[in-house]
């Protein structure tokens, strides 16, 4: 026998069950979504955010993206995903800014030396301050080699938290290998529970809420 | 005698020593307070019916183990992945270091997993020449210092930043630092470039997810991402019994899971992961492997009672609320898993004879199932396991068993003074007028709360509960 006709088996016999054997119903997942009005998501998205040391901002359009973005770069170099949103609103344009890589290695060599890494988000989870990034939009190394990260998430993707999470998207690996939910800075306590950041991702997190009536308007 | 005289002696060592005393202490009342001010009905009202849920899900999942375990294969194959199935640790050795050898990889990297612990995957692989870099701040120091993990989510719990000094100092090339940030910063830089150079990554799954054919790993550092995205290898080795069904089930388990373990609403970084890189990705693994193990879990599947150890989520909330993992610490259990869940578990996946007394390490005071999310009866299990080791071993002859069948709460309350100078030396050194302002204490300090220990001892009270009865 195969490890994987013995191990079958061996949960069959366990469980006293035939191969084919239909199973027996599952239980009604559980999802309650909370009712959240956009403008109370969004200040709760920040206060849950920036508990965790990370920094939210607001911008009316995606002018005012660009104009964030520029102010907390300060000219330092950074790698920029390939979101349309991003560059609608410019950011590739930005002096020190890179974007548009094509192949792995040439991104991975970038990401490795870049200060910043801008990316768009996929979603927000307002309860509880997260970002979803998912690879098929935004390459994986972007959100974490860089030290720090900015994410550019439009209003009408803040949801209210993880059950509408699943709602929206019940089987996130269809369209996706990585589908990841980021809850602030990188963090440890591993040493005498003292906290530290930056253990391995970025070290500071910035996410620009964007209001998506004027950036699609544009 | 149930326990050897070795194992009394070590113990007898951890109670005696007062640093391991504070630190497990404090560690473990910081984590206990951060869950229960998470799972407060204030904070979380839902929390019971959370517990309920998960339970039921975890029960109909194992319950119907081998119809999902087809369904997550079929869903891993779908998405490009390929699932390999191990009886035992030899045969999850045995597929990392051939796929290795033919690609030609020497140096892999490790997401915290306790899993592969359990398995002693690293010894078997470094056996073998093949090197394999823990990547978890924790996990990383315990083996940089040839040590292993004390605590399910903090592994290195019992070390000072000063061991964590010798450690690096007597390992790496970096100046010597007591800070723990610039230990932390330390540790980024050197394993940066592991994760650069890294052929195959190695990470354990918190949950398998059938109908998505994914992983899910839970972490706050990043390193299981970096794991998981940056070598060309992606293998994830777990255990038959993280199964669930669903997706959409994620949403119980995750708000759970945070709180129970840390505090937190979510932990920093949850990845979802199916397959290798798609067609138009841009970066992560080109190959993807799960590695699904027995390693006695089935044994423990064919009993419809003691299943239900199988639904652990390893938040650790159960080692943080007992009073003997508190005080006896983490490497008193053999075995990787320690604390009540370990005494649950180590002696079903090795067999009772192994080590008999474990059944026996708990006062069965119920803090465990209390505090549980998925709602084991961790006291109910104990107890079915002493009477199984008690009947072995009137089986096997040991006719006055019932009197040597001691707890070990006892074998402690009989070492009174012993007992108890640990516990108040810790609870001294903690409050020494000082303490929580001068020299590395002031940062923890000024970071968060320093944790006193309470200034009477578990014991202490409970003396005087049972002298006011
Ligand atoms: S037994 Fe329960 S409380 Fe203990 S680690 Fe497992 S899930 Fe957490």
């Amino acid at each position: 026998m195969t490890p994987r006709e013995e191990i079958f088996d061996r949960v069959r016999k366990a469980l006293g069950r035939k191969p084919g054997e239909k199973p027996a119903p599952v239980p009604e997942p559980r999802i309650r979504i909370p009712e959240i009005p956009p403008e109370r998501r969004v200040a709760l998205f920040a206060g849950r955010l920036e508990a965790l040391g990370g920094k939210v901002y607001r911008a009316a359009g995606l002018a005012q993206v660009r104009e964030i973005a520029a102010g907390i770069l300060e000219g330092a170099a950074a790698v920029c995903s390939t979101d349309p949103l991003l560059e609608k609103a410019g950011i590739p344009g930005l002096t020190g800014v890179a974007g548009g890589f094509q192949d792995e290695p040439s991104l991975r060599a970038a990401c490795a030396l870049a200060p910043f890494g801008i990316t768009g988000a996929d979603y927000g989870l307002a309860e509880t301050g997260t970002i979803v990034t998912r690879s098929a939009s935004e390459a994986r190394l972007i959100s974490l080699l860089p030290p720090a990260h900015i994410a550019v998430l439009p209003l009408s993707r803040l949801l209210t938290g993880l059950d509408e999470f699943y709602t929206v998207l019940p089987k996130p690996a269809d369209a996706s290998s990585s589908t990841v939910f980021i809850t602030g800075p990188s963090r440890s306590a591993d040493i005498e529970m003292i906290l530290v950041r930056g253990v391995h991702g970025p070290r500071v997190i910035h996410v620009i809420v964007v209001d998506e009536e004027h950036a699609t308007n544009r | 005698m149930l326990m050897k005289p070795e194992q009394e002696e070590q113990i007898r060592r951890t109670v005696d020593n007062p640093k391991i005393q504070l630190a497990v202490y404090s560690a473990t009342a910081r984590l206990k307070e951060k869950r229960e001010e998470a799972v407060a009905s204030e904070a979380l009202p839902e929390y019971q019916e959370l517990r309920t849920q998960a339970n039921r899900i975890k029960k109909h999942t194992l319950e119907n183990l081998d119809v999902y375990l087809e369904e997550f294969e079929a869903n891993v194959e779908a998405h490009g992945g390929k699932v390999i199935y191990a009886r035992n640790g030899a045969e999850v050795a045995d597929f990392i270091l051939g796929l290795a050898r033919e690609r030609g990889v020497r140096m892999l990297v490790k997401s915290k997993s306790m899993t592969t612990e359990e398995i002693h995957l690293n010894q078997r692989l470094e056996h073998h020449h093949l090197e394999a870099v823990e990547t978890d701040l924790g996990e990383y120091i315990i083996q940089l210092a040839h040590d292993r993990p004390y605590h399910i989510v903090a592994p290195a719990v019992h070390m000072t930043r000063q061991d964590v000094a010798d450690v690096f100092e007597k390992n790496l090339a970096d100046p010597r630092t007591e800070e723990p940030e610039k230990q932390a910063m330390i540790a980024r830089r050197n394993l940066r470039e592991k994760f650069l150079a890294a052929g195959i990554g190695i990470s354990g799954a918190n949950f398998l997810v059938a109908d998505s054919g994914a992983v899910c790993i839970v972490e706050n550092e990043g390193n299981a991402r970096l794991t998981t995205t940056a070598p060309p290898i992606h293998i994830a080795v777990a255990g038959l019994e993280k199964m669930i069904p669903r997706a959409r089930d994620l949403a119980v388990f995750l708000k759970l899971l945070g709180r129970s373990g840390t505090g937190q609403l979510l932990t920093v970084y949850t990845s979802f992961l199916s397959g290798p890189r798609r067609g138009r990705e841009a970066d992560g693994p080109g190959e993807f492997y799960v590695v699904l193990m027995d390693n006695g879990r089935t044994r423990l599947l064919a009993d419809a009672e003691k299943r239900q150890s199988l639904y652990c989520i390893r938040c650790g909330a159960c080692l943080n609320a007992c009073p003997v993992y508190r005080k006896i610490g983490g490497h008193n259990y053999p075995g990787a898993y320690s604390g009540p869940i370990g005494a649950i578990i180590t002696p079903q996946y090795e067999g009772i004879a192994k080590d008999p007394w474990l059944p026996f390490a708990s006062s069965l005071c119920g803090a465990c199932a209390e505090v549980c999310p998925v709602k084991i009866d961790i006291p109910k299990i104990l107890l079915d396991l002493r009477k199984e080791v008690v009947e072995d071993r009137a089986v096997h002859g040991g006719g006055f068993v019932e009197r040597k069948a001691f707890q070990m709460y006892g074998w402690l309350m009989r070492r009174p003074k012993l007992y108890a100078m640990a516990g108040r030396i810790a609870a001294k050194m903690a409050r020494l007028p000082g303490a929580a302002s001068i020299g590395p204490a002031a940062k923890w300090g000024s970071v968060r709360e320093v944790t006193l220990p309470a200034r009477k001892s578990f014991r202490d009270q409970w003396r005087e509960r049972e002298k006011s009865k």
